[in-house]
């Protein structure tokens, strides 16, 4: 019972909370925040109206909230987990007959202040989930197959519904996070081998459910020049834009691409190469860094959080936070097709940054309660 | 339960953990593959990049430099560039166009059909592009706009430049410039990468020969614009090169009295250097304004010029052909002498007519002249003569003469429009014609009529080379860079300045290098006193004309060249030329040189229709050879000072 006393330790005061605070982790986030601000003042034409001013107020609402879930037992999270995906199922159903519809897809619930994409938030939801299913499960169970079924069921039902919107990458990244926590949480490699065998011979029938633009946009990764005014406009023009930055940036406010409005979706999506355009190889060198330091003290906080659900969650948290910047970045480096990935945090838009923060926030939780012992 | 849940947490752990481990070596792999990427494209290839971003963001308008200037000899300006005041309007800065224009029109004259126009060519082009309204503002409507310019937004009132002529006599010399025609565009290759919009280019005369090198390289006008196209600022200019500038061996004051001396006939006259070639005066009547080309020529002015019956647009001098009538008696006369088949002194007696072989070849005197000497029969001007020496003489001995002084072959390398004419023989009309040499062609040949064709600068060459003694030389009508004295005017500076040199003109000859078109040289001495005859002495043709001042004297050959011949009545009647249709009336032609004591110029005058080139053509020479003997000290001094000197 002593050991137990130990190891159920939760700090009273406040003040012994926010010195738990990763601040490493807080800095990180702040100065991202900042430097997103100035990436939208620049994107905006260097008007402070427009995005610019929007987007510092979003993110200091959710830098608030970020902390105050921070300061929510973690144990809290775990308990209303469940409750939280079925929450957000609701809403992507929701979506289906209430949504708004935009360019083709209907993804967003209007909630006259802004409007929600609540398949950005089914990107932590399916985490959380998760997390807290295998935390519950013992290790000698996960790999039946009554026990793969459910998270199977469960992954998929949240993956049809943003696929149907249309929406590929979120679906793909959806996707992504239920397999990566499935899999550190131990469900054998033969499963997964399986699983991919099955893909490859679906690919076939998946690519023919894919809509025109989406296989334009994979043909166009795989030879951007075939239409250099029409599909692959915006990969050509995102190279030339980051690649005439050089190694010093053409200076803030100074990128011609972004400030002619040869870039599109400057705001969203290209913030990076707005970003990299005036700042550089040295600048983007320094973006990347930061992002990689946010994931690496995410895996820090994994690593000595006591609980399962914390450990699973901040990692796999962690890979799909590295995901989603490798997928932004690989894309306007023409690496990868142009799928719709906004870059955490730098990138405008509420439901995205809300996600992340909301995200943050449970993992900064994982380190103030990381000696809570879940049940 | 507590064991069992501990060992399960701690089996978990370890599993996870050791995945964790694996999902972070992959992610360091994509981490330095990014890196990666960024360094290949922000360093590697960054040079590539940068270009194709400034290819986006810059376009050029080309602007063109100031046209090369074309001056006369002593350096006035014949072909300038002027200011000129224009109209540009940007449909983006102003609110509404129909209101613009309505208030523009109460400002300067806009006709409904222009406005009409605007409107289609402004909603063709994109809103922020110019449209240039008039491109051709006097200056009175130009300070109207300007006075008015709050009321019009977006109006931009240009001052740019222009191609000017400050008179028409050189016109045809000269040329114009205008739009460029799709056609140009097709045949002048060095158009189809010059890109300018709204440059005027040479269409005819030396503006057309010259236009490459005048045209010089343009300069460009660089912006900045947006993905859209539309410009944000102007980052850089450039004027370009200007174009070269020419000198004519033109005077400027001569174009003037000949012209004045043309102006109320339809004809041309070319006076010539003997010595070194250069065209003095070339002037075609009527001309036209060449400035109202330089914006582009309405179409009603057009149509009048196109049709006018004097055809002004051409260009007599050079692109004129007509019999040269009996100006090619002294080359008749000479051919006959250098083959030794006639005596000068051998008499023929005329009595307005010669048979042969049942064909009657009439004399343009009805009675006769009664019994006449070679020197008579040039002085007099005597048909009769003439068919007697021609047909002694033969086509082809005449046709060879002719040739050697320059008929039936340009004159000038600088003049696309420039015509060849016809110098008749044997061989040609065989050729041309595919039939036979009569004999009666040769006689009509002799007296210049038949199937004889030249341009008056043709005729001026002739005379100016019997002029000089008999050599030949090489006209031309732009000054060469290296203005040097050519071997003619070497061997003349030597005989001035040795009178006793003992060698014979053929080793002179030799010594300079010169090109003798005679075999005997008093063969030309005697063509050339013949000449002196018909002006001065009484009698000749030319008499009536002459000057009697010393100074001005001149020797010359009139000539009438039949359009028509007259009928039996028409000549027993005695018909006078003016008392026929305009246009059946016989062309007038004058050649000659002067000063007789020291020949330095010559002069060929053709009138259309004049009648005869005693009446019609002469007296328009004698006015001509005055001034051109008075500016010749003027001159000889600005020869002198350039000699071997660039210009």
């Amino acid at each position: 019972m002593l050991y137990q006393r130990t190891l159920i330790h939760t700090p009273f005061t406040i003040k012994d909370k926010i010195f738990d605070l990763d601040f490493m982790l807080l800095l990180s986030i702040l100065i991202l925040g900042i430097i997103s601000m100035f990436a939208q003042y620049s994107s905006s034409g260097g008007q402070f109206d427009y995005h610019a001013k929007s987007h510092a107020i979003r993110f200091c609402i959710f830098f608030i909230l970020f902390l105050a879930v921070s300061f929510v037992n973690i144990r809290f999270w775990n308990d209303y987990s469940l409750l939280i995906f079925i929450f957000l199922i609701l809403l992507l159903v929701a979506v289906k007959f209430f949504g708004v519809q935009s360019q083709g897809s209907r993804r967003w619930i209007n909630l006259f202040v802004f409007n929600l994409q609540p398949s950005e938030l089914m990107k932590i939801g399916i985490i959380l989930f998760l997390s807290n299913y295998y935390h519950k499960i013992s290790s000698g169970d996960v790999n039946k197959f009554r026990y793969l079924l459910y998270p199977a069921i469960a992954l998929l039902i949240p993956f049809m519904l943003v696929l149907t919107q249309p929406d590929l990458g979120t679906a793909i990244l959806i996707l992504i996070s239920g397999v990566v926590i499935t899999w550190l949480s131990g469900v054998r490699w033969k499963i997964f081998a399986y699983l991919s065998g099955l893909l490859i011979i679906l690919a076939p029938v998946a690519i023919s459910f894919l809509k025109p633009y989406q296989k334009s946009r994979i043909l166009t990764f795989l030879n951007p020049d075939s239409d250099p005014l029409g599909a692959g406009y915006q990969i050509i023009q995102s190279k030339i834009a980051i690649g005439s930055g050089g190694l010093f940036g053409k200076g803030f406010l100074n990128g011609s691409q972004a400030y002619l409005n040869f870039l599109p979706e400057k705001h969203t999506d290209f913030i990076f190469t707005l970003y990299s355009e005036e700042f550089g190889f040295i600048g983007s060198a320094l973006m990347v860094l930061l992002y990689f330091v946010i994931t690496y003290r995410i895996i820090l906080i994994g690593n000595t959080t006591r609980s399962i659900f914390g450990k699973l969650y901040c990692f796999g948290f962690a890979t799909a936070f590295f995901i989603y910047v490798a997928v932004n970045m690989s894309m306007v480096l023409g690496l990868l097709p142009i799928v719709g990935a906004p870059l955490p945090i730098l990138s405008y838009g509420g439901s995205s940054m809300l996600a992340m923060m909301f995200g943050l926030g449970i993992v900064m939780s994982c380190k103030v309660y990381k000696n809570n012992a879940i049940g | 339960m507590l064991s069992f849940h501990s060992s399960n947490i701690v089996s978990k752990t370890k599993t996870i953990g050791r995945r964790m481990f694996l999902l972070s070596s992959i992610k360091a792999v994509v981490l330095f593959g990014i890196f990666g990427r960024l360094a290949w494209l922000q360093i590697n290839d960054s040079t590539k990049y940068r270009s194709l971003a400034d290819k986006n963001r810059f376009r050029e308008t080309k602007i063109a430099p100031p046209r090369g200037i074309i001056k006369d000899y002593f350096g006035n300006e014949i072909a300038s560039n002027s200011k000129i005041y224009q109209l540009h309007i940007i449909p983006d800065n102003t609110p509404n166009i129909n209101v613009f224009l309505v208030r523009l029109k109460s400002i300067i004259d806009l006709s409904n059909e222009k406005i009409f126009l605007l409107k289609k060519q402004i909603a063709k082009k994109k809103s922020w592009d110019t449209t240039v309204i008039s491109d051709n503002l006097t200056w009175s409507e130009f300070s109207k706009i300007n006075l008015f310019l709050h009321e019009l937004q977006g109006a931009q009132p240009i001052v740019s430049v222009a191609r000017f002529y400050k008179d028409s006599s050189s016109a045809h010399a000269i040329g114009y410039v205008s739009e460029i025609s799709p056609r140009d565009l097709r045949t002048k290759k060095y158009l189809q990468n010059l890109n300018v919009e709204s440059v005027a280019i040479g269409k005819t005369g030396l503006e057309s020969t010259l236009d490459e090198e005048m045209l010089g390289s343009p300069g460009y006008l660089r912006y900045e614009v947006n993905a859209y196209g539309k410009k944000v600022k102007q980052v850089a200019t450039n004027v370009g090169l200007k174009g070269k500038a020419f000198r004519t061996t033109l005077d400027q004051s001569i174009q003037n009295i000949s012209a004045e001396a043309l102006q109320d006939v339809s004809g041309a006259v070319c006076v010539m250097d003997i010595y070194n070639g250069d065209i003095i005066s070339m002037v075609s009547s009527p001309n036209f304004n060449p400035n109202s080309f330089v914006h582009g020529v309405d179409k009603d002015e057009w149509k009048k010029l196109t049709e006018d019956r004097d055809k002004p647009m051409l260009n007599k001098a050079i692109s004129g052909l007509y019999p040269p009538g009996s100006t090619i008696k002294t080359l008749t006369a000479l051919s006959a002498l250098e083959n030794d088949i006639m005596n000068p002194r051998q008499l023929i007696d005329c009595k307005g007519y010669i048979d042969l072989h049942g064909e009657r070849f009439h004399c343009w005197k009805k009675r006769g002249h009664g019994v006449l000497s070679m020197k008579t029969a040039i002085k007099r001007s005597c048909d009769v003569y003439f068919y007697e020496v021609s047909r002694k003489l033969g086509i082809d001995r005449l046709s060879k003469t002719a040739k050697k002084f320059g008929l039936g072959q340009k004159v000038l390398t600088t003049y696309a429009e420039e015509k060849a004419g016809t110098v008749p023989s044997t061989k040609w009309k065989l050729n041309q014609i595919g039939k036979n040499w009569y004999i009666g062609e040769t006689l009509h040949s002799g007296i210049g009529q038949g199937y004889f064709l030249s341009t008056p600068l043709q005729l001026c060459l002739m005379t100016a080379q019997l002029a000089n003694g008999g050599f030949k030389i090489k006209p031309r009508i732009l000054v060469d860079d290296n203005n040097v004295a050519n071997n003619l005017q070497k061997y003349l500076e030597n005989k001035k300045a040795n009178p006793n040199d003992p060698s014979t003109v053929d080793q002179q000859i030799f010594n300079f290098n010169l090109e003798p078109l005679f075999r005997n040289q008093e063969n030309i001495n005697f063509v050339k006193d013949a000449m002196f005859a018909a002006s001065n002495e009484p009698g000749g043709t030319s008499y009536a004309s002459r000057h009697t001042d010393k100074k001005f004297k001149f020797a010359g050959k009139t000539g009438s060249s039949q359009i028509k011949r007259f009928t039996p009545e028409q000549r027993e009647a005695e018909t006078k030329q003016k008392d026929i249709t305009y246009l059946e009336r016989d062309h007038a032609w004058f050649v000659a040189f002067a000063p007789v004591d020291n020949p330095q110029y010559a002069i060929s005058v053709l009138v259309e229709h004049g009648g005869s080139g005693s009446s019609a053509a002469a007296p328009v020479a004698k006015k001509i050879i005055k001034k051109v003997i008075e500016r010749h000290e003027t001159r000889a001094a600005q020869t002198n000072q350039q000699t071997g000197q660039t210009i």
